[in-house]
């Protein structure tokens, strides 16, 4: 993975920038010594770090909007940042970039419980939304793994999931407006309380754009009341088809459960060592469904889910009997990552979507590249959507390790494609994927995408080196050759 | 009258866009032309007809997806998935009577390009919500896709979500993938009798708000809807706790059946209530639910005729107004006040619409970036030019 060189001049400008970073956010807002910046050397991805040019975090929208401004001007990159908890690179930093920290941006707005939504800034953490409507029985749905300290301007980023999408849909079905700010300085805001946009819906092409479009400084999120019961009912089958083709049988049958998650054999050892949450061992694939509703809807799931199951071969189907229960039988796919890293030094997460009809397939070949690569592959994933988590094991201090586990993740995500799936489902391109956009994209596709970027940030300063393997230059993407009636009328039905 | 081009498969297309290009002609690009009464009347060279690029080209029910040639009837497709108890959830309305058309007319691309949706828009989305991928062709002459056929997928920009509500001014469609989700089992709605505007707002609110997962919130004069729909235990017990909670209202209330029930929503979704008049032009509101009241309230003061009635919990107004030089624009719009709210003009004469703006009028920021973005897809304002004006 490479990210691209480093330019001299601004370099050379670095104390001249940092004055003028002073002159705009003042006190402790400005971060250019090497132990302050330390913390922010990398995110969540941390096999790759690199110290930013300086470290800023404003308080106000009129600051950020001065930054942006001052950046425009001098031409200087920009890399924002929330919490810094993106597992593709997203908010690493660059060399001879600024790190826009948005962390100071950390109150709640305003609730609106009739409205049902609340106007946050964007360093409040996920949880930290539904934290302060929980008395009154609402939450935020999205509910990313890193809820707990991910910050929702990062979500929007991102477009968040988590495991109730499949009901409640990602970051960007829950959202309702944002204020962001534009290189130039311009504060523009998108949406509000109302729904559907008046125009182009930039707010739909903002939620994922990974940063690299705006600066996000307030969110309006949707609010839900929360179900007034819920279930987990845990199902193990003899062999991974049997979990695959229940979830296609609960799907087909109407039923959208809460969450559908699915743990291969591995992944159910690890999580039983490590939290004890009573998981079936002679379970080939493990299914967690977990069904919300009023009392008399959730019983009656339960009892249909479980009889597909059995129908389908489960040879355990356990109901959670109360709420102690539940939160056990999903402790152990919640502590899936930390077990797999007790068994191994380190590992990869991986994040493909793939159609749920080639699931079985996907995991079988899998297997195969888990030989061919030497190294071993635990699955956990969003069943339900198709979302795939794969975990490879290595060890960072065998120097062949971590580039023979880019290889496989490479692969896999390759094969995620071919069967007519894509490359991330939730955790974004960052630098991670970067390279893998050809796989899924032709030249074409990339090229409008970029023309995109063009409309928001001609020069591509904001979140350079991420997302798109090869940045072109607007100017040159702008370019039309028209040949002025040359072209004769094609063979094509007219009247 | 302008000449029709039309295309019979993406390469044809893709052929028409590139010689509209070189050429220097502007598209008016259509798939029945169903909606061709709603946004800016446009002036163009040629017409791009893509009806005939239709057909289901995959349906499969487990996975939640359907993949279709962007001419595809909506009515096809919504009598494909009725086959395998599934629907387009975000509940598309048929405009036409309201456009003074036949009904039943219109693709579902169509219906995507408006980001239209009916009165389920409050619990599962629009159309926006519901594209999950498609291949075209920009106004470079370029194929081009973006997105694909999985629920999630955060691959590159969210560029379905650009094209649905574009009404066809960036990119020519010829294919997309749809989510789809299963139809309800049953469908009950609980009736409330003689509620004032704002008692009625203010009921919608709170059942929303309420844990029984209403998935329709509407009001007609008097009368305020709420819609239940799932397995027959859940809408029953459902139905006893939204009783119990607008208990307090001490409205009359009412209960229709699933198929009174799809006849009520059917009207709502449709707008048949101001279908029928046709000497009125129809706005459409969406504002913030609790502010739905005091904006109605605002016009009535200077227009005593308006009729209105509510969807959306509150949060979408359709008026209807006598037909007059500029709707009225001044005053439904000034209406609005800071609420953030926007209005469009759903119905008007050609002559109305080329006078006054039919979408809400952005501030100059907001508008030179969508104008930038347009540009980044149709440099040369092939397609629909003005139509969104």
């Amino acid at each position: 993975m490479q990210m691209p060189p480093l330019d001299p001049a601004i370099l050379a400008r670095r104390s001249e920038i940092v004055a003028a970073l002073r002159a705009l956010v003042p006190g402790e807002g400005v971060i250019d010594d090497l132990e302050g910046m330390r913390p922010y050397e990398c995110d969540a991805l941390s096999a790759y770090r690199q110290m930013p040019l300086v470290v800023v975090l404003p308080e106000t929208v009129a600051q950020v909007s001065a930054i942006l401004r001052y950046c425009q001007d001098n031409k200087v990159k920009v890399v924002p940042r929330g919490a810094g908890t993106s597992l593709s690179g997203g908010s690493m930093p660059v060399g001879d970039a600024i790190l826009l920290g948005l962390g100071k941006f950390n109150r709640v707005l305003e609730i609106d419980y009739a409205n049902r939504c609340a106007r946050v800034q964007p360093g409040v953490t996920n949880l930290g939304i539904s934290k302060a409507v929980e008395h009154e029985g609402f939450y935020y749905a999205p509910d990313p793994s890193s809820q707990i300290a991910c910050s929702i301007g990062g979500n929007v980023a991102e477009n968040s999931g988590g495991v109730h999408c499949l009901k409640y849909g990602l970051t960007t079905n829950n959202l309702l407006g944002i204020e962001m700010v534009l290189m130039t300085g311009e504060v523009v805001r998108l949406g509000g309380k109302h729904l559907d946009s008046e125009g182009y819906d930039l707010l739909g092409l903002m939620t994922g754009s990974e940063g690299l479009l705006g600066v996000v400084t307030e969110v309006t999120v949707r609010l839900l009341r929360k179900p007034s019961t819920a279930r987990a009912v845990l199902l193990g089958f003899p062999t991974e088809a049997g979990a695959a083709d229940c979830v296609a049988a609960v799907i087909a049958s109407g039923i959208i459960p809460g969450g559908m998650e699915m743990m291969d054999k591995d992944a159910v050892k690890c999580a039983e060592a490590y939290v004890g949450a009573g998981y079936p061992m002679d379970a080939e694939g493990l299914l967690i469904v977990e069904l919300d509703g009023p009392a008399v809807e959730v019983d009656y799931l339960v009892e249909r889910v479980s009889g597909i199951a059995r129908d389908r071969g489960a040879t355990t189907v356990r109901v959670s009997h109360d709420e102690q229960e539940r939160v056990l039988f999903w402790a152990g796919r919640k502590a899936a990552f930390p077990a797999v890293g007790q068994i191994s030094p380190d590992y990869m997460c991986l994040d493909g979507s793939v159609p749920r009809g080639r699931l079985v397939e996907v995991l079988a070949e899998m297997r195969q590249m888990s030989k061919k690569h030497g190294l071993r592959v635990v699955n956990v994933f969003h069943a339900g959507d198709g979302n795939l988590h794969p975990l490879i094991l290595f060890d960072a201090n065998d120097p062949g390790e971590l580039k023979r586990a880019e290889e496989f993740g490479a692969d896999i995500l390759r094969l995620c494609v071919r069967v007519g799936g894509v490359l991330t489902g939730e955790h974004g391109v960052g630098i991670e994927k970067r390279d893998l956009m050809g796989e899924q994209f032709t030249e074409i596709d990339l090229d409008q995408q970029m023309r995109v970027k063009c409309a928001f940030d001609p020069d591509h300063l904001l979140n350079p080196g991420k997302v798109f393997p090869k940045l072109r230059r607007c100017a040159e993407l702008g370019r039309l050759v028209v040949h002025q009636n040359k072209i004769p009328f094609p063979d094509i039905p007219r009247f | 009258m302008a000449g029709t081009i039309k295309p019979r498969d993406a390469k044809e297309l893709r052929q028409a866009v590139e010689w509209a290009l070189n050429d220097g002609v502007t598209l008016d690009v259509r798939g029945q032309g169903s909606k061709l009464a709603l946004g800016k009347p446009m002036i163009c060279d040629q017409v791009l007809d893509v009806s005939g690029i239709s057909g289901i080209v995959d349906y499969a029910p487990e996975e939640l997806v359907v993949t279709l040639r962007a001419g595809t009837p909506i009515r096809e497709v919504e009598a494909l998935l009725a086959q395998r108890n599934q629907m387009l959830a975000f509940e598309p309305p048929d405009l036409g009577p309201l456009l003074g058309r036949e009904t039943g007319q219109g693709t579902l691309v169509g219906a995507v390009m408006g980001n239209l949706a009916g009165p389920r828009r409050l619990s599962a989305g629009a159309a926006r919500d519901h594209l999950l991928g498609f291949s075209g062709v920009n106004g470079r002459g370029e194929a081009f896709k973006s997105g694909g056929k999985v629920m999630k997928n955060v691959t590159g920009y969210d560029l379905s979500k650009l094209l649905a509500g574009s009404w066809g001014t960036l990119a020519v469609l010829d294919e997309v993938s749809v989510k789809v989700l299963p139809a309800p089992d049953q469908t009950r709605t609980l009736l409330l009798h003689g509620l004032s505007d704002e008692a009625a707002v203010k009921a919608m609110c709170a059942a929303m708000g309420s844990p029984y997962e209403v998935s329709g919130a509407a009001c007609i004069k008097d009368r305020t809807a709420l819609r239940l729909e799932g397995v027959a235990p859940s809408v029953e017990a459902r139905l006893k706790g939204l009783r119990d909670l607008l208990a307090a209202t001490g409205a009359p209330m009412e209960e229709l059946g699933t198929l009174e029930s799809r006849t009520f929503w059917r009207d709502v979704r449709d707008v048949a209530p101001l279908s029928s008049a046709r000497d009125t032009v129809v706005w459409k509101i969406s504002c913030p639910p609790t502010e739905g009241p005091a904006i109605v309230a605002r016009i009535k003061a200077q227009r005593p005729s308006v009729e209105a009635f509510y969807d959306w919990s509150g949060g979408l107004i359709w008026l209807a107004l006598p037909s007059n030089a500029d709707a009225d624009q001044a005053i439904v719009r000034g209406a609005l006040g800071s609420t953030g709210g926007h209005a469009t003009l759903i119905r008007g004469t050609d002559g109305v619409r080329a006078r006054i703006p039919v979408f809400q009028p952005q501030p100059a920021a907001l508008a030179a970036l969508a104008s930038r973005v347009k540009e980044s897809f149709d440099p040369k304002g092939l397609f629909n030019p003005g139509r969104m004006g």
